[in-house]
């Protein structure tokens, strides 16, 4: 790992080791929300997969007795009965958060009393196919929708849980040695200057020594 | 009316039955339609879009514009010829994404 270009003084060595303890704690504190956040995804997800296994199939299903019905009636018919819907669906959007991560989260309602009939045609232009079908694809919406908040919740948190991951790895195998690295350097040096300034000073007061037994003598 | 809506987009037979149950329906034919129907809706407060994966297919890009907002949802859902397995190769993908590893498709072989 290379060591990062700075001058080995006392000054930058306090302030590398300030960045340190930073780091450490800072990948701490990530990895612990990368942890937690994969466990919150894979229970997620796991919902995510069985609910979208059961919307396809019965979805699937749903249109093609859809397609049978258009078979049947006239195009013109089949518009005219489905012209006016009866029913109405209301959905309030708000936002959750799940460590960090604004998440949708839609609550849905249906606006329709009970009495009033899901189908808004009359009956006699209109075939039984068309009812029944109808009549599923109410049956799904609720797993629809809860898909669709489900599904958006699992892909934003893999978004960010990759990105988490990306800056515990920075963190854990670059700044980290990276500083580490550098703060060896820093004290090696230092005591490098150390050991060289000690050693010129017994030096200097060797020759003071000699100097002054010497002028003793004479 | 809700200021928020529903909306389906995809070819006319799929999604005609979804006006009956009270959701906004756009039948389109072209990728470019719909992608263009997409970028006008999210401005018109829908909140929930449902793509039909046939459609979906070929605008990726503009469905991935809106991964990173918790708003419009937009998800893909079978139309009348069955599922093309996008939708669930999307929820594979996010596994891939934050795991690394496949853990949910694998197990079953």
């Amino acid at each position: 790992m290379a060591v990062m270009r700075v001058n080995p003084t006392r000054m930058e060595l306090t302030r590398l080791k300030k960045r340190l303890q930073v780091a450490v704690r800072g990948h701490k504190l990530l990895k612990d929300k990368r942890d937690e956040m994969v466990r919150r995804f894979v229970e997620l997800v796991r919902q995510n997969k069985r609910l979208r296994e059961q919307v396809e199939e019965k979805l699937t299903q749903a249109l093609k007795d859809f397609l049978m019905t258009r078979a049947v009636m006239s195009s013109e018919v089949l518009e005219e009965a489905i012209m006016f819907p009866s029913r109405r669906v209301e959905i309030t959007p708000s936002t959750g958060n799940i460590m960090g991560v604004v998440v949708p989260v839609i609550e849905y309602r249906e606006e329709t009393d009970e009495d009033v009939s899901p189908y808004p045609y009359s009956f006699s232009t209109t075939s039984a196919e068309l009812d029944g079908a109808i009549l599923t694809l109410s049956g799904i919406l609720p797993l629809m929708i809860e898909l669709a908040g489900m599904e958006k919740t699992c892909q934003m948190l893999a978004d960010e849980i990759e990105k988490t991951r990306r800056r515990v790895n920075a963190l854990e195998y670059i700044v980290i040695p990276q500083l580490e690295e550098t703060i060896r350097y820093i004290t090696m040096k230092l005591d490098e200057d150390e050991r060289g300034n000690r050693t010129r000073l017994m030096k200097v007061k060797d020759m003071l020594e000699e100097k002054d037994a010497a002028l003793k003598q004479a | 009316m809700s200021m928020y809506k529903m909306g389906v987009i995809g070819d006319r037979d799929s999604i005609l039955g979804f006006k009956v149950l009270g959701l906004s329906v756009f039948p389109v034919t072209q990728p470019e339609e719909a992608a263009r129907l997409i970028h006008r809706l999210a401005r018109e407060n829908y909140a929930v879009l449902f793509l039909t994966e046939n459609i979906a297919k070929d605008i990726q890009e503009t469905i991935d514009r809106y991964s990173a907002v918790p708003f419009p949802v937009i998800t893909l859902i079978p139309n009348n010829a069955g599922s093309l397995g996008l939708g669930l190769k999307g929820v594979r993908t996010s596994v891939e994404k934050a795991l690394g590893v496949d853990i949910l498709f694998g197990e079953r072989g």
